[in-house]
């Protein structure tokens, strides 16, 4: 078992459980409270991470994590910030998978191979660039390769099937189901719909299917729960920080309760596929 | 019947890319429609019925071809080469823009597609999206920053009198760069319905291409007047470049004439040295954004930067990834131009010809009047006068303390 997402995954199997996924961006609301947020996350039941990399231009976001992008590039929070923060997170917690969820601009500018050791060297496991599709990654791909790093690859309703087969070649890890079509954090997710999908999906991957866009709260959380092998929600999360206004330990425990009851929903459900 | 793209070019390649720029760097999302639009646009852009209405839409709705005019008087003034312009501000609509926006329309009406949206800066491509949207029932959503709702008022008024909705974005630095954002989020959220008229030669393939082969009118017009008018080929050619879809639609059919020189004015704000610019080619950097890979404006950290630039339809941190092509191959010259001079430009030609010019073509027009001095009266410039001023009258008269 080569990395921690495959572990990960393979523990989940035998407890028959889907994987909770949540994503934060790094930075928002400020630089301080990423690692303390990222050990909360894990403490109210994240079986993994996604942390957003702050980018200026998220097209493929909602509101929600754009303005959490803003909020992070006002603290200057760069890309070297990000794998630092990791590598913090590292010194005590040597088990739960991190993500980077990202725009390709802020890799390119480091250099692909610098990037990918630097990722690996702070305990990175997977990275999904949201706006590189696998026609455009060949050089990304060998840098991840070398570094074993897991390219994270977006699946959406639009897929063909022929687009399937090219990423199930190239995604290591999990590939991540665009539940509608849209950016994150704004429709309503459709389950009967996404089910429908994941089994022709199931056809041609290998590889765990996360779903993720549009799930909201527990009840949805379970619902997805029940039809995938893992649940992402980020906005939501983002969302339940902000209300808790300015205060470390308010944004702190109002985002655990909130994960606290996802993780609830996700391990009432027992995954019969 | 004409070929759309008179250049024998082999660029893009089957997949955008223009030497290593270009391309299509998209989420998922994205993927498919984007084949599915370059399937139509291949289909169609070789199709006699396609080409015969696109043709006929841009002689009688557009009224080209658009005419070169010899700027007689401003050359004697500026003492050098002589100065032609090619008139696109006479189209209608005011500008350039218009000519893609026809293309583009018509294509989405042969794909089925009942929405129109559209990124715009200045409010040009808005107002030309917003228009031909009228012409054909079509609903249009347009995407314009917030900064330049202000900025631009007449033209945001203009798309609502043509029916269109103008949606004020406020997210990130409130310019073009974040109405194109907008517009893509848009588009993933519609896709089904909905094309998307990109107005530059910027974004995933196939639109560099497309946008490029729809304006290259421009170019195939004004080779042909030039040989009718002075028997000749101009010596240099000069276009300003924002996203840079005027530029190419003039510079691509001079392509293969080595012996004409190629120059894109790029929005010098300040200064290139202050900092406060919008000239990526000049003084930026390659990286991916947008769709594309191309020279950015950028920290480096690999965030986009806001740019400055008097002119709205310059205010643009990326470029068309063909430009990017050409100043590597070194075909294209790129340099810059401030907002002064380009006042100076604007209020040259409107006193010497009686022509106002948009303050992006007034880029152009300042490095023409530079070049021209440094050349005997023999020698011809031939400017892409991509677009009229009078959108620009409230900004010019806030420049002069003026209230209009």
């Amino acid at each position: 078992m080569s990395n921690r997402i495959d572990q990960c995954f393979a523990s989940l199997k035998q407890e028959k459980r889907s994987a909770l996924v949540t994503y934060i961006a790094a930075g928002d609301p400020n630089p301080e409270l990423t690692v303390p947020l990222l050990h909360e996350l894990v403490n109210s039941g994240a079986d993994m991470i996604e942390l957003g990399v702050p980018f200026s231009d998220p097209m493929a976001d909602g509101p929600v994590i754009q303005a959490a992008c803003e909020r992070a590039l006002a603290h200057g929070v760069t890309m070297k910030n990000v794998l630092s923060m990791v590598e913090q997170f590292r010194r005590d917690n040597q088990h739960t998978p991190i993500i980077l969820m990202g725009y390709l601009n802020p890799i390119e500018v480091m250099g692909y191979e610098i990037f990918a050791k630097a990722a690996k060297q702070a305990g990175v496991d997977g990275v999904l660039s949201v706006d590189l599709p696998p026609e455009e990654g060949e050089e990304l791909l060998q840098a991840f390769e070398a570094a074993q790093i897991a390219p994270i690859f977006l699946i959406s309703p639009t897929t063909t099937t022929e687009r399937v087969q090219l990423i199930s070649k190239v995604a290591k890890g999990f590939v991540y189901y665009v539940s509608l079509k849209g950016v994150t954090g704004v429709k309503t997710i459709d389950v009967a719909a996404v089910q429908t999908k994941l089994n022709e999906l199931g056809q041609y991957l290998n590889l765990p299917i996360g779903v993720g866009f549009g799930i909201k709260d527990p009840q949805s959380a379970a619902a997805v729960a029940g039809v995938a092998d893992a649940v992402v929600v980020g906005s939501a999360i983002i969302q339940q920080s902000q209300q808790a206004g300015d205060n470390r330990d308010a944004i702190l425990s109002q985002v655990s309760q909130f994960v606290k009851s996802l993780r609830q929903a996700v391990a009432q459900v027992e995954k019969t596929v | 019947m004409t070929n759309l793209n008179a250049h024998n070019s082999a660029l893009p390649d089957e997949r955008g890319h223009f030497g290593v720029y270009g391309g299509r760097f998209v989420a998922e999302v994205l993927m498919q429609p984007l084949d599915e639009l370059t399937q139509a646009y291949e289909r169609y852009k070789n199709d006699p019925e396609f080409l015969a209405e696109l043709e006929l839409d841009l002689k009688e709705y557009v009224g080209r071809p658009s005419p070169v005019y010899h700027a007689s008087r401003w050359s004697e003034v500026i003492g050098g080469a002589q100065i032609y312009l090619k008139r696109e501000d006479l189209n209608h609509t005011g500008a350039h823009k218009v000519n893609n926006c026809i293309g583009q329309a018509l294509l989405a009406k042969r794909m089925g597609k009942t929405r129109i949206i559209a990124e715009t800066g200045a409010g040009q491509h808005g107002v030309a999206s917003a228009t031909v949207a009228a012409r054909l029932g079509l609903e249009c959503v347009v995407y314009m920053g917030e900064e330049d709702v202000k900025r631009q008022a007449i033209n945001v008024f203009r798309m609502k009198l043509l029916g269109a909705t103008v949606v004020p974005v406020i997210s990130g630095s409130k310019t073009l760069k974040d109405a194109l954002n907008e517009a893509m989020r848009d588009w993933v959220s519609n896709v089904d319905d909905t094309f998307y008229i990109i107005g530059t030669v910027a974004g995933p393939h196939p639109y560099p291409q497309m946008v490029r082969d729809f304006q290259c009118v421009i170019g195939r017009e004004a080779r042909q007047q030039m040989l009718d008018k002075v028997g000749r080929l101009p010596d240099a050619l000069v276009a300003c470049v924002g996203g840079g879809s005027n530029a190419i639609g003039l510079f691509h059919p001079f392509l293969d004439d080595s012996d004409v020189k190629i120059f894109g004015v790029e929005g010098g704000g300040h200064g290139v040295e202050s900092g406060q610019h919008a000239a990526p080619l000049c003084a930026g950097r390659p990286g991916v954004l947008h769709g594309n890979r191309t020279y950015l404006m950028e920290d480096d950290n690999g965030q986009i930067i806001e740019t400055h630039s008097i002119s709205a339809g310059l205010d643009y941190p990326g470029v068309g990834p063909e430009h990017a092509w050409l100043k590597d191959q070194g075909r294209a010259h790129y340099v810059s131009i401030n907002d002064d001079e380009a006042l100076e430009a604007f209020h040259a030609l409107t006193r010497t010809e009686g022509i106002m010019p948009a303050l992006e073509s007034s880029h152009a027009l300042a490095h023409a009047a530079k070049l021209a001095k440094q050349m005997s009266p023999e020698q011809i410039i031939l400017v892409n006068l991509s677009g009229r001023g009078d959108k620009d009258i409230h900004t010019v008269a806030a420049l002069e303390g003026i209230k209009v």
